[in-house]
This record gives structure tokens, C-alpha cells and sequence, in this order.
């Protein structure tokens, strides 16, 4: 239960990381490390280096984003939170700003680990990370967000459409860093609800579903039924029907947790739940 | 290959340290075994069970997931740094004994920081605060009922 050995840099700037991590292919980037050091003392990860960056300034911002500052409409059309690097998972879930314009972060935050791993961990981090198990991939991909990221050739925008690509694999490049997550905003209107079922609260969810209702618009992300996040669209569907018809698109995984038939149950169950839970919140508005 | 070793200096308990170890040496494993504080315990090793916690900045964290060469510019408290200054036992772990809170004791550490630190932004939980305030941590002795009590009783004795 020791990581294997590895060469450790802390840089002090972005571009200083980027360039250490363009010079080792074999390099990790270390921020709340709450999921990569388990991987390292489990051995189920050894990189040659780790770039801490948690040296480096202003990466742990978490400022709402107006409409009006957007440019070409980038940031959607009602602003959004854009969360930095090194924002811990429990700084952003206090942040009443985030609370106020993506509520759905907040309520699906709540759901990330004990508080603790929240004190250390980062929203950012788990993202890319890209774990299908974890809460906040599928709220990104839910709320169609962004990532941000640093590369030697500058600053791109990936889309959460094109982050997941497989099981812990995400789009980035082996030397680009992730600066910010961007969630947009929830429109006037629309309502969200978060909801799983773990074995113990804190553990990974053997379902977990996230709703994005808004008129007649009828979206549910799925976590632990698949390889990648994966949202369903539901718009349109009966309401006794929301579990079966999502489960058309789903393959629930067999696994030591839980059975394929059991996952498929929550699926009906959850879906079912955050649909209404969502609605109630639209109707309320 | 000899691994290469960092220069590391830790605030822990107040007191400055200096170490020279590998940047793949866990938090927990500096503390125990660098600077010999052994209050702090090592069950899981993975981020599950809670007996490694100590304070990084007075925030609770799992120091068998941190490194000791990023724990640089941070107060660490560990279980050693909960007494009160003449050495007698801070609220929290009076609590403890007064309770029966602790039966062997491994996992005790981990609860005391967590509720020191859960205390500080929380001084009056409700019984169900109180126990959400230690569900990160596991216990297999007590059956947490009367670590709950503890955690009340702390609350009474800071207050």
C-alpha cells in the first residue's frame, strides 16, 4: 500500500507545469489527489512524475459568470459558475453563489465522499478524472458545461460532450491541464434534482440519476450504469414510462456490487424520482 | 536507482520539522514515522476508514492521501496537538473517556480531529449533525453510539 517511486515537481506557474508535463509523457498531474492516490498505493497507477500544482496562484477561484460577459454566447445564455482547479469539492458546495445560479452542483456535491475527502478534493480533479462512478462528470455533461484547459499551444474549451472518452479516460492531452469547469446557469423556469443509492452514504453510488427538466425538455444523467456519463433524453415520455424508457438506452453492468437486475431497479426508481423532484422545483420557480 | 529525497519542513502541533524523504512518502507515514508522532493511525491506507485524519489548516483531511512534500505551508494538527496546553485533555477527548467512546482505540484519533474540527464550525450539532459530523470515519468496536454521545458531550464541555 506504498505508491510506487516517482519524480515529484511543484511549479509555480501554469506554464511552468505545462512545460514539465510536454517533457514527460509518463506524467501526472496532482491536485486533491483524493482518487489519483489511492490509484498510486494501490499500484493500479505509477507515472514517472507528479505535478503537483497546488502551488500555483488563482486556480482556486469560483466566480459566477454573467450573461452579459459572454462572448459569442460561450458561456450560454444565462451566465453560468466557473469553478477553478484547485476549488475543493467543499469550498464550491459552501459557495452560496454556486447554490444561487446551478443548484445542481450543490445538491449533487453533497453526494461527493465524506466531507473530509471534500476538504482536500476538487471539483476540476474530478471531473477529469472522468470516473462514471463520480457525481460531478455527469452533472458537466448534464448541464452540457466545459472544461478549460492549459496545452503548450495555449487555451482551449472541450465540451462535456467530448471530455468522457472511456473508464478514467478523459479527452485531455498528456500535456494539458485542466484550469476551470464551467457550468451554466439554470434558466429561469427550470428545475433540477440529484438523487443515489450507495450502500453507505459517502460510498461510490450503485446508481446514481441527475434531472434537467425545463419545459417540455426532459433530461436525466446517469452515474455507475456505463464506461462514460450518460445522458438520456426524456422529453416527451409518460411518466410511468420514464424507467423503462431510459433503461432502452442503458446497459446496466453486473458487478460486485450489484446485479445488472438491481442496477436496472434503480434505474426505474431513481429516474423516476428526479424527474418529479425536478418538476416540483420548475413548478415552484 | 537511489530515489531521489526532498527537503521538507512541516508546522505540525506549532513545532517546525525538517525531513528529508521521498516524494512518495504519504503524510501519515512522515508523521509516524519521520517525526515519531504515533498518535495518528494507519488503517485503510485508501481514504476509506478515517484513522489517519489530522487538521491541515484546522480543516479535517486524510493524511494517508496527501504527500509529505505537498503538505509544505500548512498547519498540521495531529491527535497529539488536541490537549490542553498544560497537557491535560482537551474537551473532545475528555468526552471520550467519560463515554466510553473508544473501546480499542485504533480508530479513536481520527474521530477526535474530525470532531475538533466539526466542533469549531458546528459547537451545538443536533443528534443527527452529530452523527453525520463522524460518518466519514469507521468504528468497528463502539457501535458509534456512544461516540455520538461523545461528540454531544464535547459540544457541552467547549461551550
Amino acid at each position: 500500500m506504498k505508491p510506487a517511486p516517482f519524480a515529484y515537481r511543484r511549479p509555480g506557474t501554469l506554464a511552468e507545469a505545462v512545460s514539465v508535463l510536454a517533457g514527460e509523457p509518463d506524467a501526472k498531474v496532482l491536485a486533491g489527489g483524493q482518487s489519483l492516490v489511492p490509484l498510486l498505493s494501490m499500484r493500479l497507477a505509477s507515472p514517472a512524475t507528479l505535478v503537483d500544482i497546488n502551488a500555483i496562484t488563482g486556480l482556486d477561484v469560483i466566480e459566477t459568470i454573467d450573461a452579459n460577459d459572454a462572448v459569442d454566447g460561450q458561456y450560454g445564455e444565462h451566465g453560468g459558475v466557473r469553478v477553478g482547479a484547485l476549488a475543493r469539492h467543499a469550498a464550491v458546495l459552501a459557495s452560496p453563489d454556486v447554490r444561487r445560479v446551478q443548484p445542481l452542483v450543490s445538491m449533487a456535491l453533497q453526494h461527493v465522499a465524506h466531507a473530509t475527502i471534500r476538504n482536500r478534493g476538487t471539483t476540476v480533479g474530478s471531473i477529469v478524472h472522468a470516473d462514471a462512478a463520480a457525481e460531478m462528470p455527469v452533472v458537466l455533461r448534464l448541464l452540457g458545461g466545459s472544461v478549460e484547459v492549459e496545452g503548450p499551444a495555449g487555451r482551449r474549451t472541450i465540451p462535456a460532450s467530448e471530455l468522457f472518452l472511456g473508464p478514467l479516460q478523459s479527452s485531455l492531452a498528456h500535456d494539458e491541464i485542466a484550469v476551470s469547469a464551467y457550468f451554466p446557469a439554470l434558466a429561469p423556469g427550470a428545475g433540477v434534482a440529484f438523487d443515489e443509492i450507495a450502500r453507505r452514504h459517502g460510498d461510490y453510488a450503485l446508481v446514481g440519476a441527475a434531472a434537467h427538466v425545463d419545459g417540455e425538455s426532459v433530461r436525466v444523467g446517469y452515474l455507475s450504469v456505463g464506461d462514460v456519463p450518460t445522458v438520456v433524453d426524456l422529453s416527451g415520455v409518460a411518466d410511468d414510462d420514464l424507467g423503462e424508457a431510459a433503461l432502452a438506452h442503458l446497459d446496466p453492468p453486473d458487478d460486485i456490487h450489484a446485479t445488472a437486475d438491481y442496477r436496472a431497479q434503480l434505474v426505474r426508481v431513481l429516474t423516476t424520482r428526479v424527474v418529479r423532484s425536478a418538476r416540483d422545483m420548475a413548478e415552484d420557480a | 536507482m537511489s530515489e531521489e529525497l526532498h527537503d521538507v519542513r512541516l508546522t505540525v502541533n506549532g513545532a517546525t520539522h525538517e525531513i528529508r524523504v521521498p516524494a512518495r512518502r504519504l503524510l501519515s507515514d512522515a508523521l509516524r514515522h519521520d517525526l515519531r508522532l504515533t498518535g495518528t493511525h494507519v488503517g485503510c491506507e485508501h481514504g476509506v476508514c478515517g484513522a489517519c485524519t489530522i487538521l491541515v489548516d484546522g480543516e479535517p483531511m486524510r493524511s494517508c492521501l496527501m504527500f509529505a512534500v505537498s503538505a509544505v505551508d500548512h498547519e498540521i494538527t495531529t491527535v497529539e496537538g488536541l490537549t490542553n496546553p498544560d497537557g491535560s485533555l482537551g474537551p473532545v477527548q475528555q468526552a471520550f473517556a467519560e463515554c466510553h467512546g473508544l473501546q480499542c482505540g485504533f480508530c479513536t484519533p481520527g474521530f477526535l480531529t474530525t470532531i475538533t474540527a466539526g466542533l469549531r464550525e458546528n459547537p451545538a450539532p443536533t443528534h443527527e449533525e452529530a452523527r453525520d459530523m463522524i460518518s466519514g470515519n469507521l468504528c468497528r468496536c463502539t457501535g458509534y453510539q456512544n461516540i455520538v454521545k461523545a461528540v454531544e458531550r464535547a459540544a457541552e464541555l467547549s461551550s
